[in-house]
Parts: C-alpha cells; sequence; structure tokens
C-alpha cells in the first residue's frame, strides 16, 4: 500500500507519515523551546538558552 | 510428533511498519544526540550561564552597566552587524574581576537543575530528529536516496536552519541579556527556521534558475527584515561573557547536529536493508 521499495533502495512512504511525524517533531520542539508557560520556561530554561530559542 | 516449530512474526500494515520505523530511527536518534547535547552543555555551556546569573542578580556588578547611562551601549550603530554569531574571545577569565563577589561558577551537576536540562534536551532533540526524519523520508520519496554518510550533510542543513540562521539575527541569548518583546522574538525565530529550511531544501532538491533564486531570497528575508531589537542595550552582563556564550553555543550546536544527522540518517538507512 503505502510502502514502496523501488529498484535504488529508495523507499516510499506516504505522505500521511511524514506529516504525523514532523508535527509530532515540531509539537515536542514547541513544548521544550517555544511554550510560554511559566512551569515549561522555568524547567526548560538553561537548554533554551544553550540551544539559542528566544528566551524570556 | 510434534509438528515442526514455526516462527510467525505478525506484520502489520506496511502504513503502520513505515511509521514505526520513522519513529524509531529519529527517536533513537535523537534521545542519544539530545544526551550528547545534554553532556556538552552541562561541560562548556552551563559555567558560562552560570556565571552571567551572577550579573543578572546583581552578585557580581559589570563596571558599565552600574550606573553609566551615557555608555556607547545605548547607541543603534550598526543594528545589525553588532548581533552577528560571536566568536569565543580568546581570553577566558581576564577582565572580569572587577567589582566582583562569589567565585566563578565551574562544571558542576546540581541534580534537580541539570537532571530537568537533560530531560528537555533529550525532548528538543528528539523533536529535531523526528523532523529531520521527515525530511529525508519526503527527499527519499522523490526518488533521492540518502545514506548514512549523507546525514553528515543533513545535519549541518538542520544546524544552519534551526541555530545558525536564527542566531544572525538573535544571537544566543545569555541570562539578563537585553531583549525585545518575547513574542516578536519567537514568530521572527520560527519564521527564520522554516525560510532558511525550505531555502536550503530548494537548493539541494530545486531544478532550474527559479528554485534557487527563491532559495537565495529565503535565506536572506529574515536578515534583510531583521529581527527585533530593544532600542538600548542595557543589560548588566558584560559583552566578554555573552560572546564567549554565543561562542560555544553554537561550537556545541554544530556538533549535536552533525552527529544528530548522522544517527538519523544510518538508523534511516539501516532500516531500510532489514
Amino acid at each position: 500500500m503505502s510502502t514502496l521499495t523501488r529498484a535504488d533502495g529508495t523507499v516510499s512512504v506516504s505522505l500521511a507519515n511524514i506529516v504525523i511525524v514532523a508535527l509530532v517533531g515540531a509539537a515536542l520542539v514547541f513544548v521544550a523551546g517555544l511554550a510560554q508557560s511559566e512551569t515549561l520556561h522555568d524547567a526548560a530554561h538553561d537548554v533554551r538558552h544553550a540551544v539559542g530559542f528566544p528566551c524570556h | 510428533m510434534t509438528p515442526p516449530m514455526t516462527c510467525v512474526t505478525r506484520s502489520d500494515s506496511p502504513a503502520t511498519d513505515m511509521l514505526q520505523r520513522l519513529l524509531t530511527s529519529a527517536l533513537i536518534a535523537g534521545a542519544a544526540a539530545g544526551l550528547i547535547a545534554a553532556l556538552l552543555q552541562l561541560v562548556f555551556v552551563q559555567p558560562v550561564l552560570l556565571h552571567a546569573e551572577l550579573y543578572e542578580g546583581g552578585e557580581r556588578t559589570h563596571f558599565a552597566a552600574a550606573s553609566e547611562h551615557d555608555h556607547g551601549h545605548g547607541e543603534e550603530a550598526a543594528p545589525d552587524e553588532g548581533e552577528a554569531p560571536a566568536e569565543a574571545p580568546a581570553a577566558e577569565a581576564a577582565g572580569h574581576d572587577h567589582a566582583d563577589a562569589g567565585e566563578i561558577p565551574g562544571i558542576g551537576f546540581d541534580a534537580p537543575r541539570d537532571g530537568l536540562s537533560v530531560l528537555f534536551s533529550i525532548m528538543v532533540y528528539a523533536g529535531y530528529g523526528l523532523i529531520l526524519v521527515a525530511a529525508i523520508a519526503l527527499a527519499e520519496n522523490a526518488g533521492h536516496r540518502v545514506t548514512a554518510r549523507q546525514g553528515l550533510l543533513w545535519g549541518l542543513a538542520g544546524y544552519i536552519a534551526v541555530q545558525l540562521a536564527p542566531a544572525v539575527g538573535l544571537s544566543p541569548e545569555l541570562p539578563g541579556m537585553a531583549a525585545a518583546d518575547i513574542n516578536a522574538r519567537a514568530v521572527w525565530w520560527v519564521a527564520t527556521v522554516i525560510a532558511s529550511a525550505v531555502g536550503l531544501w530548494l537548493i539541494a532538491f530545486g531544478k532550474g534558475w527559479g528554485a534557487w533564486i527563491l532559495a537565495i531570497v529565503l535565506l536572506a528575508a529574515p536578515h534583510v527584515i531583521g529581527a527585533p531589537h530593544p532600542h538600548e542595550f542595557t543589560g548588566p552582563t558584560p559583552p566578554e561573557l555573552a560572546a564567549q556564550f554565543a561562542g560555544r553555543a553554537l561550537g556545541v550546536g554544530l556538533a549535536v547536529w552533525a552527529l544528530l544527522g548522522l544517527f538519523a540518517a544510518s538508523l534511516w538507512s539501516r532500516g531500510r536493508t532489514a
């Protein structure tokens, strides 16, 4: 169905799966890096600074 | 007579298999990179950050920030150039010992605080890993085979999009640094990351001048528009520390992204041959 291994070894992945994975990744990055909740900010503070997110 | 044992592995639908493969390669790569990032952060970045907090909290004072408001910091000369990614200054500890109090923080481990850093570092890089693997899968869909070694390039491109390009406008911030409104900076940051990522994708996979010109526009636009900055720079942290912090944060980021790319692409391509 959505998996197809071609002759050159590349694999075809359904677009839906790619979008799901990218969205989960973006959600993780948002929560850890950008969300302005006070608790999250305090907990992730040092990482946000070290990784170069805008903080404070 | 017992019948010969047959081993039946239940195979889910190919779509679920593929989702699993995407998730596992991304999460393992991300967790490994995040762990290394946390380690490098604690050794190289955290001491500078803790040092800066002494100035932020007032335990130490930087001679220029104390009272001299007519000092050159408030002037907006060359607004963009001043924020280019700084290089770590050669003189590490020299020159910070005026009006000081307490010792300069070294490498240590504060269990609750640094434990959270390890956790969030893994979370950030797991997130980046998922996005990176999704992009790799997208490229393979378009017929570009991605090998483990090419993962290095993918990692470097990710680093440019997510750390280097935003740092050109908003250099990695030290606690206490004067900065513009957080929402404005977050919007500029996200827009810069997306524009830079799409621009790099077009350089790598675009065909023809149209795609390449669009790539250049996307890569340059955030910096031509300019990142939001405060009208005055009056933070209490010494510029020497801020420069050292920016250099180290960018250096650690480069190392970690190179590894993230290698890990993600090698796990992804290993799954393909399995």
